[in-house]
């Protein structure tokens, strides 16, 4: 980890296109995804909220009026990328998201909001 | 007009936007909060715990304020109000004047005199600075108690479950649950429902001590019992902040609260009070629907308008995931005009009561606990005073989805549909038809309706299909909001186009980035046309991720493994590498009613290990994981069985090779019998062969499942190669022309002409195009290969089977099992 929290994921080559993997960091599990059709990478904590199951790098990307949305494998209860809300239940808590940057085809998370509980996060993100 | 607010909560916050609302010209509108935050969703609370965060519980955010010239004061409470001057003091000591004031105060927690409430660990339930308190004492906390038994306490009670906390106890001062809302019976089932969640209850205690030094230890009772804990959450009721308004010499009811006459109007009639600080005929209204009521009144007052508050219904629902708690109406009633019919059910968790009048023709209230399905149409039902069914048990015996005469019912056009925003059923046809709403989420923009607590959800989405209907429009079948075809003209299209890619179709004939229902179906066409790879890179994640990991997730995470058995017939040889495998990777065994073995419990970095063993010793995949062929079942036959006809393993298994990985709208079973005793269920299947005296009786489209229906006849007596030639342009045909995620039967159920259709199109080549599905159906079998067969030897497709990417030998620490009968299970949700 660098002094302002970034911790290296993987190389960008790495990454299914349109799709997800899952990042340890500690004892979190983050999920990471490449949404290679609108050139956008997010990131989310992997374990969704309905069931508690580590499932949403596993999960399928989408978009809803042009919002990005990660829809849970298990029960297809989808998620902003962007703001972590829950769209389809509004009884389902929202998720964390995290920034995510690309240099030099690696790929970066910024995890200082870890420790804090329900700091919401601005996603940025540098076209390669 | 100069008006200030005391209070910015749920109900000043409606107040203050109703108002702006109105667009009054000359209107100065002041707002002093005694909270730092501006005003948020108290009723949802709980979500904070879940995961919301403070700006997702917010009314408005705080640019609403400035844009709509709305001066808002926070944490700074109105200490002193000179009715005389007609000014209000703040406690940072600035001073305003009004023409019109609004107390909307609230209320606090009500908090008994028990020595010991002021020690370290106890907590009151009821703002999110209580909250943030409590989640940081919740950390060290082994244990919790949670004093009160109501509504809120137990959603308190859940919110320590919520936050780790094991043994969680609620303490109740009557002798059952929730005693306000439902009866013995109901706090009987209840109380065993929360034991399930690990919710201990005690009723009939009375706290006299609370223990401890500076920290809590435990409670003390007056019969003199003992309950250690290492926090307490009071929750024994509210107590309206009227405390203000007494200072100011207005009129407060017996048990608090500031009395109030049917405009909301205080003693002094330039002062209005609203929400849970006002008692209204000797009422405090705890709930948030009333209070917007109250606002909307004096709202009216202020603009010139005549509305005036006359009580409101006080049905309510437990909000606890997983416990179906209502009452509505009356619940208790017991008087010579009512009957009681009460329906309890020990065994399931549930118990419903309804009170009807004694000539059997109202519903005047009643409590619904383990299932509160109805309890949508059961309070409509009462508080519209609509006729009710000849047999009233029929109210909550029969299921409320069963179509019978109870579910008919055609609400009046006042009805009241969401009591949180206040809007009748007429607004809502209203949206639809001059404004041309016509989905939920337009409704609820339009109208506000279901934007509260969401319970009216299901019943605006009933209105709304049939408004629609009404108006003769069908609802089109197009697949979702990216593509505006069905799913048999998209089969045409990416077809004649020559598209191969979800992208490549997306570009071509879509909008926006696609989700989670247009790509596997839209995976699925493609499927069944190019039969190419489904896990290459462009490919994979479009794949429902059961396909996208050649597996099923099960609960838990982990994944299945099911390698095909052909026919149901195996080695003796074969069947001892399942056991060794299954054995090797502690796997859960389990012989399915396909003929086949499942094996549960795979981890996904352990899949293509298990795969290549399997594979080794000649299995291949099942595809129990894709909408495509599932298994063709067959019984003995006539190689062992004294009856059969012909030999029903041998064309099982011959079928069962042929259109193995074969791709479809939705899974495909069949089976095979050897003769009419039918011992494999043939005709439960979506194709299914029974031999003849002369030679085989092809069904197709039956189903077993949820809505078991029996195959039809549609050749008889026919020879191998004809069934084989009639199965291809059968399966083709419904390949090409189902919508997505369709079983046979409902698409047979669905096509005009019927079975009688289907027979001129298969049998006699009605449209002509018997030889191209023949020719389709052939390509699709010589393009087969075994999936699992290529990721396990292709490396960079057996690199995505881990959990991790940057720890790509470890396996996902969070998957627990549980022990069952010698074996595992998946630990519970
Ligand atoms: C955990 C929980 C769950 C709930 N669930 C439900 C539910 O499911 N359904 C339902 O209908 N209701 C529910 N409620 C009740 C609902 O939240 C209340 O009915 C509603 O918030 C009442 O709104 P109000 O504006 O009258 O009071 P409040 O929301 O309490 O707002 C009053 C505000 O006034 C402020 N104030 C007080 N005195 C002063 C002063 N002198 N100067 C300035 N500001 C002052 C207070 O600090 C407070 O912010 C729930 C409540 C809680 C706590
Ligand atoms: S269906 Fe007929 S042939 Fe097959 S096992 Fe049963 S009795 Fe024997
Ligand atoms: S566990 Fe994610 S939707 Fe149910």
């Amino acid at each position: 980890m660098d002094k302002n929290n970034w911790i290296y994921a993987c190389k960008a080559t790495d990454m299914p296109h349109n799709g997800g993997v899952c990042v340890q960091y500690g004892t979190e599990q983050i999920a990471l995804y490449y949404f290679t059709h609108r050139n956008e990478w997010y990131a989310t904590q992997n374990l969704c909220p309905h069931k508690k199951q580590m499932a949403l790098s596993r999960g399928m990307l989408g978009s809803q009026q042009g919002e990005p949305k990660v829809a849970c494998p298990f029960h297809k209860k989808t998620f902003s990328l962007k703001n972590g809300q829950c769209l389809n239940d509004e009884g389902c808590g929202s998720i964390k998201t995290y920034p995510v940057k690309v240099q030099g085809g690696n790929i970066f998370i910024n995890v200082a909001s870890i420790l804090t509980p329900h700091s919401s996060t601005l996603i940025e993100y540098e076209p390669q | 007009m100069r008006i200030i607010v005391i209070g910015n909560g749920m109900v000043g916050q409606k107040f203050c936007e109703k108002l702006v609302a109105q667009k009054i010209a000359g209107l100065e509108l002041t707002v002093f909060g005694e909270e730092t935050l501006p005003a948020y969703d108290r009723v949802h609370l709980s979500a904070y715990f879940a995961g919301k965060t403070v700006q997702d519980l917010c009314m408005k955010p705080m640019s609403w304020y400035a844009e709509n010239n709305v001066n808002l004061h926070l944490g700074d409470p109105v200490t002193h109000v000179d009715r005389a001057q007609k000014t209000v003091t703040s406690f940072e000591g600035t001073q305003f004047s009004y023409d019109y004031l609004v107390f909307a105060t609230g209320s606090a927690a009500f908090v008994p005199q028990i020595s010991g409430v002021d020690k370290h660990g106890v907590f009151v339930y009821r703002t999110i600075e209580d909250l943030n308190l409590i989640w940081r004492h919740a950390k060290i906390a082994k244990s919790a108690v949670v004093i009160g038994g109501g509504l809120l306490g137990l959603e308190a009670a859940k919110a320590m479950l919520d936050l780790g906390i094991a043994h969680t106890h609620v303490v109740e001062f009557a002798p059952r649950l929730m005693p306000r809302q439902i009866d013995d019976g109901g706090s009987h089932v209840l109380t065993e429902k929360l034991k399930a969640l690990g919710i201990t209850t005690h009723t009939q205690k009375n706290t006299a001590v609370i223990l401890g030094n500076e920290t809590i230890t435990g409670l003390m009772f007056t019969d003199g019992s003992m309950l250690s804990t290492d926090m307490l959450v009071i929750s024994a009721g509210i107590k309206p902040r009227d405390e203000l308004a007494k200072k100011a010499g207005l009129q407060t009811g017996h048990r608090g609260g500031i009395t109030v006459n049917d405009r909301m109007q205080t003693s002094d009639p330039s002062v209005f009070a609203i929400g849970e600080c006002a008692v209204h005929e000797g009422a405090v209204y705890g709930l948030v629907a009333p209070g917007y009521e109250m606002a909307e009144v004096v709202v009216h007052q202020l603009s010139g308008g005549s509305k005036q508050f006359s009580g409101f219904d006080m049905s309510t629902k437990l909000k606890l995931i997983g416990i179906d708690v209502a009452s509505f109406g009356d619940p208790f009633i017991t008087d010579e005009a009512t009957r009681s019919i009460v329906y309890h059910d020990n065994h399931k968790g549930i118990y419903k009561r309804i009170n009807v009048s004694s000539d059997g023709s109202k519903l005047l209230g009643g409590i619904l606990v383990g299932d509160a399905e109805a309890y949508n149409k059961l309070q409509q039902i009462c508080v519209n005073k609509l006729a009710i069914p000849p047999a009233p048990s029929d109210l909550i015996v029969a299921p409320a989805s069963t179509s019978n005469g109870a579910d008919n019912f055609e609400l009046p056009a006042g009805a009241l549909i969401c009591s949180c925003e206040g809007v009748k059923k007429q607004a809502i046809e209203d949206a639809i038809v001059q404004n041309g709403c016509e989905s939920f989420d337009a409704v609820k923009k339009c109208t506000g309706a279901g934007s509260g607590c969401g319970g009216c959800t299901p019943m605006v989405k009933d209105i709304i299909n049939a408004t629609l209907k009404k108006q003769g429009k069908m609802v089109r079948n197009i697949i979702c909001e990216h593509f505006t075809y069905s799913r048999q003209e998209l089969f045409d299209i990416i077809k004649i186009k020559d598209l191969r890619t979800f992208d490549a179709v997306l570009d071509a004939l879509g909008t926006g980035d696609g989700c989670e229902v247009c790509r596997p179906a839209i995976s699925s066409i493609l499927a069944s046309l190019w039969n190419d790879l489904i896990i290459k890179k462009e490919s994979a994640t479009s794949q429902d991720t059961n396909d996208r990991f050649l597996a099923n997730i099960q609960k838990g995470g982990t994944y299945s493994v099911v390698p095909r058995i052909p026919g149901g017939e195996i080695t003796p040889d074969k069947l001892i590498v399942i056991g060794t495998v299954a054995k090797k990777y502690n796997l859960y065994t389990k012989i399915t009613g396909g003929q086949r073995i499942d094996l549960f419990g795979a981890h996904l970095n352990d899949l293509p290990l298990i795969w290549e063993e399997l594979i080794a010793a000649g299995f291949e995949s099942g595809h129990a994981y894709g909408k495509a062929l599932r298994t063709v079942k067959s019984c003995v036959g006539s190689t062992w069985c004294r009856f059969g006809l012909h030999d029903s393993v041998s064309f099982a298994v011959r079928v069962e090779n042929r259109y193995k990985g074969l791709r479809a709208p939705h899974k495909i079973k069949s089976a095979v019998s050897g003769c009419i005793r039918e011992c494999a269920e043939a005709q439960s299947k979506d194709f299914g062969i029974i031999a003849t005296e002369k030679g085989w009786n092809l069904y197709v489209c039956g189903n077993g499942g949820s809505k078991p229906q029996h195959a039809l006849l549609l050749a008889a007596d026919i020879d191998s190669e004809t069934c084989i030639r009639y199965i291809d342009r059968f399966l083709m045909f419904y390949i090409k022309t189902a919508d997505p995620l369709t079983r046979t039967a409902t698409w047979l159920n669905k096509m005009e002409g019927g079975i009688d259709y289907l027979k001129n199109v298969v049998v006699h080549d009605s449209l002509g195009m018997a030889a191209e599905l023949e020719a389709q159906m052939q390509t699709l079998v010589d393009h087969y290969e075994c999936e699992w067969k290529t990721a396990v030897e292709t490396p960079e497709l057996r690199k995505r089977f881990t959990h991790f990417i940057n720890a790509p030998e470890a396996k996902d620490p969070t998957i627990v099992f549980e022990p069952l009968r010698a074996q595992k299970k998946a630990a519970e949700w």
